[in-house]
């Protein structure tokens, strides 16, 4: 036990299981996890970003608690375990969020409940937290959290900005514009267009990372 | 004719790989198949080539295009001085010629400039040659908008086709959906009060000052609004020689026709699909007589293959040879289910006034799956033809 070198807090291996979720390894763009939320709340800027900062959380402490109990879960019962500790923290997010952001949460509706089932928070606990220490399982929960976070952010960019004209409920897109025949585009509106970005930004990141492209 | 071989092969060095303006190597590629037969030669084995390539064969259906889009730019005019009350401009051909000629020219103009400058970048970025494949849906947009499209939008529906439609599944003759479809569904779902309703479909009323008199409604619109056949404002003849409001092209039965008399004669559309097409809708429109339930499903059969879309997509968009079935039984499966589910669209759904846009659209997704079970089926009947014999 003593002889085990002690890691560092900040070392390259643990910033690894940080950063790589962002690109390399992000769960809705090269994982395909969690598309239906991806979906689902992105209509607007800001129920993007809260459903990003909920997911990470839950993520995060998901991986944190089932990391620190992980030795004494009996394997046969180690899902029902996973879920009744994620089930706790999602309903801790939903009641804070009712309590602080009361219309956003309304917005979200049954999403924030559906974080139970998210693939990405199941899945890190199953292939991260039950083998690795606490420290890099927060890591790496929060990475995840936030690289999907990071997609939801970018579509609900593009979603509320063209097909609403606004961000973060503020008007962008001039009245002018309007007036010389600019219209919003009504397809943005709807979740068909948000597989059609996540297909698009797929595109993209695979072009710039070779390597995962799949061999013919 | 020879100066300009002479030309083509004094600039192609410079466009060659390596040369001055290697970067446009694709475009100048593009260029000299239009202008000659190409004269690659195959080397090995026994096959035969013809001259008659992707580029000849695009020029066949952009000339069956030719009728309806003349039709269209008189229809556009008519439409436009019979709601304004100049009944003097409405009876001179000439004049709502050259009415909707510069009314439709400029939407032409915008989807072959959108269409073709992403594809020839497209294939510059790919180092592939340029496909011919845009020559036909560039004008195939334009005839499937209403004449009041903002320019604008029509570049945008274009690249989407383009880009998502197209491009991103590997170009000409990859596509799983007809790029032209595709940019007018995405314009209909993005902006849909620019091309649905009653003012869209003639010029300028939008704007107001027509007659009161007047209704831009297309027939199908007034149709799905409970109106019933025998009220509508236009007579089944006008539905067949194609005066009635629409989108540019689609108006006129007859204009059709000659287009698809062409493409039957050349061999380039299949009868097939074209004919089945018609039967679904015909059939499906007989079933609706049976029903009756209510004054639209009591419009005879026959002219529901008169109205709307329903001629334009079963000549020139159902036929798409790269999105339609490939084999012959699965060709027919495919055109009888596009225009059975265009008439249920129709006649079931009023939020659709017309069905054959989705109808196709869904049909192309299916397509695939038509072929597989065709095929599969006959590989099983000859393997029990081959058991009997034993």
């Amino acid at each position: 036990m003593s002889n085990e070198v002690k890691e560092a807090l900040f070392s390259a291996k643990n910033m690894q299981s940080l950063t790589n979720p962002f690109s390399r390894n992000n769960p809705v763009i090269v994982q395909i996890l969690g598309i239906c939320s991806a979906l689902a709340v992105t209509v607007q800027l800001k129920p993007s970003v809260v459903m990003a900062l909920s997911v990470t959380v839950v993520t995060g402490l998901s991986n944190l608690i089932l990391s620190l109990l992980r030795k004494g879960i009996p394997d046969r019962i180690r899902i029902i375990v996973q879920l009744v500790v994620i089930a706790a923290l999602v309903i801790l997010v939903d009641q804070v969020l009712k309590a602080f952001v009361y219309d956003v949460s309304k917005q979200l509706s049954v999403y924030v409940g559906l974080i139970i089932t998210n693939c990405i928070v199941m899945g890190r606990v199953e292939a991260f937290a039950l083998s690795n220490k606490p420290w890099p399982s927060l890591l790496d929960g929060i990475g995840n959290g936030l690289g999907y976070g990071v997609i939801l952010v970018i579509i609900g960019f593009v979603r509320e900005l063209f097909g609403s004209g606004t961000l973060w409920g503020v008007r962008i897109i001039p009245e002018s514009f309007y007036e010389a025949g600019y219209a919003n585009n009504g397809l943005m509106l709807f979740p068909p267009m948000a597989l059609i970005l996540v297909g698009i930004i797929i595109w993209v990141h695979r072009s710039k990372n070779t390597d995962l492209q799949e061999k013919e | 004719m020879k100066a300009l071989r002479n030309f083509v092969d004094k600039i192609k060095p410079a466009f060659s790989k390596g040369g001055k303006f290697s970067a446009l190597g694709s475009t100048f590629e593009g260029f000299e198949t239009f202008l000659f037969v190409p004269n690659t030669v195959t080397k090995k084995g026994s096959h035969i080539r013809d001259c008659v390539d992707l580029k000849r064969v695009m020029i066949v259906v952009v000339l069956a295009l030719l009728p309806a889009a003349i039709f269209g730019m008189y229809n556009v005019g008519l439409q436009h001085f019979r709601a304004f009350g100049d009944l003097a401009a409405a009876d001179s051909i000439w004049q709502c010629f050259w009415f909707g000629f510069w009314k439709v020219l400029p939407i032409i103009v915008v989807s072959y400039v959108t269409g073709l400058a992403i594809e020839f970048a497209m294939a510059q970025i790919r180092g592939e040659e340029i496909n011919e494949g845009f020559l036909v849906s560039g004008m195939l947009i334009p005839l499937v908008m209403p004449v009041d499209i903002p320019l604008w939008i029509v570049a945008l529906g274009t690249a989407f086709a383009v880009v998502i439609g197209k491009e991103a599944f590997g170009g000409t003759g990859m596509n799983v959906f007809n790029p032209a479809i595709l940019a007018r569904a995405f314009i209909f779902f993005a902006y849909t009060s620019q091309i649905s309703g009653d003012q869209v479909w003639v010029e300028g009323l939008v704007k107001g000052g027509a007659l009161d008199t007047f209704s831009g409604a297309t027939p199908l619109t007034q149709l799905a609004d409970g109106l019933a056949p025998a009220a509508l404002q236009s007579t089944p003849m006008d539905w067949f020689i194609g005066t009635i409001p629409g989108s540019i092209g689609e108006t006129s039965f007859v204009a059709i026709m000659i287009g698809a008399a062409l493409l039957l004669v050349t061999g380039v559309a299949s009868w097939r699909t074209m004919l089945s097409v018609f039967a679904g809708g015909y059939l499906m429109g007989l079933l609706f007589n049976l029903i009756g339930a209510n004054d639209y499903m009591l419009l005879p059969a026959h002219h529901h293959l008169l109205l709307g879309g329903f001629a334009f997509g079963a000549v020139f968009m159902a036929t798409d040879p790269v999105t339609s079935a490939q084999t012959n039984c699965g060709k027919i499966i495919y055109g009888l289910m596009i225009g059975a589910l265009a008439v249920l669209i129709r006649v079931i759904n009023p939020g659709y006034p017309e069905g054959m846009m989705l109808a196709i659209l869904f049909m192309n997704g299916v397509a695939p799956l038509i072929d597989h079970y065709v095929v599969e089926a006959n590989i099983r009947r000859r393997n029990n033809r081959v058991k009997l014999v034993k």
